[in-house]
């Protein structure tokens, strides 16, 4: 057996920990009651699982349940990945959120928040709904085509400059002058947008503005890391590093290989540095003595799993060999385990420990940041370069002059 | 002799229960002392909450505010500002808290039903049945500035929509059928069919076509606070709210808001009991009331300092006074503007400026107060602090809890994150020792802890209360 090719750079592993995992069967096979999983010890079991096994990020999917006879409840992905926070001390934490049907500015504030309960271990999975359920739910139309992307790039770019609108040193807490904000270092954001929407402007959110500046000071890491499926934006207007990360899916690994050096030579032009790729991958090992193909007949014969990412069904030194082979080209491959409970524990216990000593994983390390996992610098305020060439950033609204914050209570 | 019954079958439980209002906004909270920790960091955040826990607090409290306060057409520089997302960081403190309930203020004006209540429900049930909801309502187009909508509410219309968003947040509470999970992953299907009833609400400003995704907690649903205090928002609450955070903690006005709310709620056909009373209010404690009474002039000073003075004037006069002394009197001038503009949360929006400086001009003459003490008395809430030595303060609060004319209080601390220690560390016992406060927690959710009833599912849609 050769020696497998050392990367150039170490990558890293992703875990998606919504339900109980990947296959729509899979909570017939979970290690606990149905009833259970809807709770804060379930998040806390997996997520402290992932974390112990070795993967560097857990991502949290939103907005789709299986239905029928599966799983039917979901809680919400920003909070779950809110919950992990506190217990974790070095999984980076990136929950799923909507950029169709949600507000913008409480996107960014939300994420924000995330980013300073887990210590700067925050990213955004962006994700663009055209489910004609939840267009009801909040009685607005559905979105599709490009109109996705469109929803999408403008809802990151609101984040962003809302991100932005604090500089980093605008909480001065200066005793002397009386002052604990220095107001030149806030900006109103003024975004313009919208248009996603085919009814044009008389449907409600159909265009929308956004004036800013945020409710909270910037985030910890100055911007998540924002990670989003390749396609989405490629119809839409994405502004420059609008991305940090690109999720690549492929019907079989073979192609999924292909799909990632593609992705990756088609990125190596982007102005500003290319996004990160992450490769997204099913799996189904051989576990508790019987074979990953006969787990998978036993789970299809309950349900059939219908799933468009790449499925490796096999041995752990297969699936050893497959991630060191995807992650010569990705920068992180994304595992979506058949059954959370039983491929989580063959990981933990046989694919990742093999992985590290290869040394083709990052090392894990307590408080690292997403950006600094993906290599990113910490970047300054767009704000705050753009100051020093013009002064008219913050230039006071005409109206509404004077307000106190907080709620009306009357 | 003050009449302290309530009457109308009002009985007293004779205990109090003691929340905690994290700011993040505003004078209350001095940023000046070296002993100011991060308004931001999580680390002040689970400090407090977890201070909080060990005092048997029944709740943490956060509030929201939709956009940056501003002065003068620019952020305002001189308060604490910028604050984290109440519901995110309410889900972060449910990780490293176990029995505190945790409240976000969260607005019906800025968020869909749907959203919203599935929101609600996820803390609720990662919680173990600690969440609650404190709804506010907002109309002005400044706030609307940061959403798709912009301001589309009128004054008028806040509490007619807030009511029927939350008549449909309760009917997504009661979709699920208790038990509509599955006890064994042996069961035929994960949840029963026809388990979950689909919501349907068509409004005037919204329609809502929703099957919720999320069974009920160990509280059945979110706990509800309210804290509108105009004759619609105490309707509001009296119909739809377990606990108002309310604005009256003095001990004569408390008893009268008390009456007050027990009448509304009976004529909106509840129970005399049903609802709960929390006034806002701060503590500045010490070992002896004179001490206590230094302490009291220290922390007004860094709350209001002279710069916050003269600008809290500004709002008002719609002008610069820089010029003017803030440890002289009132400004002579009259204001610019005809009328106060958007001062949400402080009761004056819309007052008429010139007449509203004459009344001031003239209380603070009567009283001999300089602008700095002026303005540092109607921003404290003079009414809502209770200052003293720990046990003058609770033998004060015996009579709040004998009377039933609070059911337990709200309090913020003028310093984050150790501004509950004394209060924990001194006043609860001594409130124990009285026999009014718990000595341990009731139960694990907040509907326990605050000796709320459980609300039943209805055939047909909303759930009411037994």
């Amino acid at each position: 057996m050769s020696t497998p090719p050392i990367p150039a750079r170490p990558g890293f592993l992703a875990l998606e920990l919504d339900g109980d995992g990947a296959h729509p069967a899979a909570w017939r096979k979970a290690r606990h009651t149905p009833a259970e999983l809807l709770d804060g010890t379930r998040i806390r079991a997996t997520v402290l699982a992932a974390e112990s096994a070795g993967f560097h990020v857990a991502t949290f999917a939103d907005g789709a349940v299986p239905g029928g006879t599966g799983i039917t409840g979901q809680l919400n992905a920003l909070q779950r990945a809110a919950f992990a926070g506190p217990v974790t001390s070095s999984i980076i934490v990136v929950p799923e959120v909507d950029t169709v049907y949600t507000e913008p500015f409480h996107v960014s504030t939300q994420l924000a928040s995330l980013d300073y309960v887990s210590g700067g271990r925050a990213g955004w999975l962006v994700a663009a709904s055209d489910s004609a359920a939840d267009a009801a739910a909040v009685g607005r139309q559905t979105v599709s085509g490009a109109g996705l992307g469109r929803e999408a790039a403008d809802s990151i770019e609101v984040s962003r400059r809302l991100w932005d609108s604090w500089e980093d040193d605008a909480v001065i807490r200066d005793v002397a002058t009386g002052r604990y904000l220095d107001v030149d270092k806030l900006h109103y954001v003024d975004f313009e947008g919208g248009g996603g929407f085919e009814s044009g402007a008389d449907a409600v959110g159909a265009t929308y503005s956004v004036k800013g500046p945020s409710i909270i000071p910037r985030p910890l890491q100055g911007q998540l890391p924002v990670v989003v499926p390749a396609g989405l934006l490629a119809s839409g207007r994405p502004s420059a590093g609008a991305t940090d990360a690109l999720l690549v899916s492929a019907p079989t690994p073979d192609l999924l290989a292909a799909e990632v050096a593609e992705a990756r030579s088609a990125l190596a032009a982007t102005a500003g540095g290319a996004p990160a790729v992450i490769a997204e991958l099913d799996v189904v090992l051989d576990a508790r003595g019987q074979a990953a193909e006969g787990r998978l007949a036993e789970l299809n014969a309950h349900t059939p799993w219908e799933s468009t990412r790449a499925r490796f069904v096999g041995t752990a030194p297969e699936l050893i060999e497959l991630l060191t082979t995807l992650l010569e080209t990705a920068d992180g491959v994304r595992l979506h385990p058949a059954v959370l409970d039983v491929d989580l524990e063959e990981l933990a216990q046989l694919v990742l420990p093999s992985l590290r000593r290869r040394g083709v994983l990052a090392p894990v390390q307590p408080d690292t940041t997403f950006r600094q996992l993906l290599g990113l610098q910490r970047p300054a305020s767009r704000y705050a370069t753009a100051r020093h060439g013009a002064d008219s950033v913050l230039a006071g609204p005409a109206a509404s002059s004077t307000a106190h914050q907080g709620e009306n209570n009357d | 002799m003050t009449d302290t019954s309530i009457g109308s079958g009002f009985v007293p439980s004779g205990q109090l229960q003691l929340g905690i209002f994290f700011q993040g906004v505003n004078s209350g909270t001095i940023w000046k002392s070296p002993q100011s920790g991060s308004q931001t960091d999580f680390e002040s955040f689970r400090r407090i909450a977890q201070t909080a826990e060990r005092g048997l607090f029944a709740a943490f409290f956060l509030g929201e505010g939709l956009r940056l306060r501003e002065h003068l057409g620019r952020p305002h520089a001189l308060d604490v500002a910028g604050r984290p997302d109440a519901q995110t960081m309410l889900a972060a403190l449910a990780s490293v808290t176990s029995h505190i309930g945790l409240v976000a203020t969260q607005n019906t004006t800025y968020n869909d039903p749907a959203d919203l209540a599935h929101r609600l429900s996820t803390l609720d049930l990662i919680s173990g049945g600690r969440a609650a909801w404190n709804v506010v309502t907002t109309d002005n187009a400044w706030t609307g500035a940061n959403f798709r909508r912009g301001g589309y509410l009128d004054h008028a219309d806040r509490y007619v929509h807030a009511e029927a968003f939350v008549e449909t947040a309760k009917r997504i509470w009661d979709s699920w059928e208790e038990g509509a999970v599955a006890a064994s992953p042996a069961a035929e299907s994960w949840s029963s069919p026809g388990s979950a009833r689909p919501v349907h609400h068509e409004g005037q400003h919204y329609s809502v076509d929703y099957r919720p995704k999320l069974p009920r907690s160990a509280q059945y649903r979110p706990v509800l606070f309210q804290a509108g205090d105009s004759p619609d928002g105490r309707d509001f609450a009296a119909r739809q709210a377990d606990v108002i955070f309310s604005a009256h903690p003095k001990f004569d006005d408390a008893l009268n808001f008390r009456r007050d709310i027990v009448e509304r709620t009976l004529k909106a056909g509840r129970g005399a009991n049903d609802v709960k009373i929390m006034p806002a209010s701060e503590f500045i404690l010490a070992p002896t009331p004179q001490e206590a009474r230094e302490k009291k002039e220290w922390v007004r000073n860094l709350q209001i300092g002279p710069q916050q003075a003269i600008a809290y004037l500004e709002q008002f006069w719609g002008r610069e006074l820089q010029e003017f002394d803030p440890d002289g009197p009132l400004p002579e001038i009259d204001p610019v503007v005809e009328e106060t503009s958007e001062t949400r949360g402080s009761g004056f929006h819309g007052a008429k400026a010139r007449h509203l400086a004459d009344q001031w001009r003239a209380e603070a003459k009567e009283k001999g107060l300089t602008i700095r003490q002026f303005v540092s008395a109607k921003t404290s809430r003079v009414d809502a602090t209770f200052t003293g030595s720990y046990t003058e303060v609770a033998d004060r609060l015996v009579d709040y809890a004998r009377t039933g004319a609070v059911d337990g209080f709200n309090i913020s601390p003028w310093l984050i994150p150790t501004g509950l220690d004394d209060i924990v560390n001194h006043l609860v016992p001594a409130l124990q020792e009285r026999g009014v406060y718990p000595t341990e927690y009731a139960g694990s959710t907040l509907r326990e802890n605050l000796g709320l009833a459980s609300p039943v599912r209805q055939d047909a849609g909303v759930a009411q209360e037994v």
